[in-house]
């Protein structure tokens, strides 16, 4: 098991790329879903407003 | 009515200058951005032998650095005249040349900053060892601070003028020349080991220098810009 | 011409958004289980690699991303030729909603590479040409994503940053080429070599697998972005307002 964190001693390197991976990867997920949310709320907002102006 | 201190106004100017280039970061990514495409140049131009590229590193790092800062420089007075706010500064009644130092360390901290911190990078792809680091990034913070005064006196001549950034360099960089060569042959002397002290010391000078009478000179260059 | 009413459905922004929302599980769904498969197969099962040992597993990332940050720049000029071509909003929208993913799966091939090039050749940085051509696409990137940025109205954002697209894509082939003309003249420099020759098919499946994983990864992400750049740009469009399946609005 110790052998498999290892990677032969390349341990650091591994690793640290596979966890760059999970965070780029996160941080799209998360940042699009964001982008996707503050394009709800503003649209929510706005057809609202339009319609308050319309008879 | 409590009149503002001169010191309270030169950290409300600090303060606003820095909470509006936070609104633009692409404007502070540019600079950045250029630094590290001229540095890709160099390896393309000559060839990527890394004992090649290591020994031209600390000039190529400082000239691309120079070139970043005055490009950065542009942005420093032009929106401010655009919408009035550089002559409400002019007729405040605080010291002009404290409201200016106050932008130009706001002007460097979102542009100068940056490239020093992206400098041990962009150092380390040149292949520089790591040791030089520490003093690539010291004389960096000097250098920068010294081009953005030195550079505020150029932008400030030139802010209303046509062309005004390729005029910009010009004046520019024949007083830069000096800084780059403390600033690049400190680096290099600490590439090979020797100490860089003497080179750091002359800039920090500089420094002390350009503190002390830029700014008398920048609140000069508004006025007569103003005019 | 009936055929042809999907592609016209498609370009109508209330469809899209529809279309793209139904194909969200689809495309996260496979995109997690193959990724996972994929990681699975590099890290347990495929061997360690003659030369490099362990660290060849970096693989199973950086060629992945390479390809994504490809994927992206492809997908972004053909959009943006479709946009500026046929004047269609949506190819438009589509082309900004591809840009930051291509750039953070360059910036993730860099890294990644450059992770790999330690234990490799014993340098964290080489001007080896494919790293260098990645570094370019990098910076085309950037200027795309600067270029859109700059620009108040989001039409003539669209326009400008199309024009850019389309002439960084004729030259990224060129780019390619010369880079890697001027590398190979240079004696010194190692060329990067996808972990050796010929690969044995246990570590060949993992890396086809993580290709097919982060593809659908990279279509999911896309299609929620896309999403939001047809809401924040057709927010006062009626359309949304009657689809909107969260009940009345909170101010009515």
């Amino acid at each position: 098991m110790n052998d498999f964190w290892s990677m032969g001693g390349y341990g650091g390197y591994v690793w640290s790329a596979y966890g760059l991976a999970v965070l780029v990867i996160g941080w799209n997920v998360v940042a699009a879903h964001r982008y996707w949310r503050r394009g709800e709320e503003l649209a929510r907002r706005r057809p609202a407003a339009g319609r308050e102006m319309r008879p | 009515m409590r009149r503002t201190g001169a010191t309270h106004a030169a950290l409300l100017v600090l303060g606003r200058d820095l909470r509006l280039g936070m609104r633009r970061l692409s404007q502070i990514g540019q600079p950045i951005v250029f630094f590290a495409m001229v540095l890709t140049l160099f390896p393309l131009a000559l060839s990527p032998e890394p004992a090649l590229l290591r020994s031209i590193a600390p000039g190529v790092l400082w000239v691309a650095a120079l070139l970043a800062s005055l490009l950065a420089l542009e942005f420093l007075f032009r929106s401010d005249l655009e919408d009035g706010t550089l002559e409400q500064l002019l007729l405040c009644g605080q010291p002009l040349a404290l409201l200016l130092t106050a932008k130009v360390l706001a002007h460097w901290m979102l542009s100068g900053l940056p490239l020093v911190v992206v400098s041990p990078l962009l150092g380390m792809m040149l292949g520089m060892p790591v040791e030089s680091l520490g003093t690539l990034m010291v004389s960096l913070v000097l250098g920068t601070l010294i081009l953005s005064l030195l550079g505020a006196v150029g932008a400030a001549l030139t802010v209303g003028a046509r062309r005004g950034s390729v005029l910009m360099s010009l004046l520019l960089l024949p007083l830069a020349m000096p800084v780059l060569i403390f600033g690049a042959r400190a680096t290099d002397l600490a590439m090979q080991g020797e100490s860089a002290e003497g080179g750091l010391w002359l800039l920090a000078a500089l420094l002390i220098l350009a503190v002390t009478l830029a700014p008398l000179a920048i609140a000069a260059a508004v006025r007569i810009s103003l005019e | 011409m009936a055929r042809f009413t999907w592609f016209h459905k498609l370009a109508s922004p209330p469809h899209c958004y529809a279309i793209a929302g139904r194909c969200l599980p689809w495309l996260a769904w496979p995109a997690l289980v193959l990724i996972v498969i994929g990681m699975y197969g590099g890290l347990l099962r495929a061997p360690a690699d003659y030369q490099q040992g362990e660290a060849f597993r970096i693989i199973y990332i950086h060629a992945p991303s390479a390809w994504l940050s490809l994927l992206g720049y492809t997908t972004m000029a053909v959009a943006a030729a479709v946009g500026l071509i046929w004047r269609m909003k949506l190819a438009h929208a589509l082309a900004a909603a591809t840009a930051p993913v291509g750039a953070s799966f360059a910036l993730l091939c860099l890294i990644t590479g450059s992770l790999w090039g330690r234990p490799m050749w014993g340098a964290y940085w080489a001007w080896d040409a494919r790293l260098t051509t990645e570094l370019i696409l990098l910076f085309l990137y950037l200027g795309y994503m600067a270029l859109r940025a700059s620009f108040d109205d989001v039409g003539r954002a669209d326009r400008a940053s199309a024009v850019l697209a389309l002439v960084g894509v004729i030259n990224i082939p060129i780019i390619h080429f010369s880079v890697y003309w001027w590398n190979s003249l240079h004696q010194g420099s190692t060329v990067l070599r996808a972990g050796g020759p010929a690969m044995p098919a246990s570590m060949l499946w993992p890396l086809l697998v993580s290709f097919a994983g982060f593809t659908c990864l990279f279509a999911t992400i896309v299609a929620i972005r896309l999403r939001g750049e047809i809401l924040m740009r057709e927010r006062q469009a009626s359309w949304w307002s009657s689809m909107d399946s969260r009940g009345a609005m909170a101010d009515e």
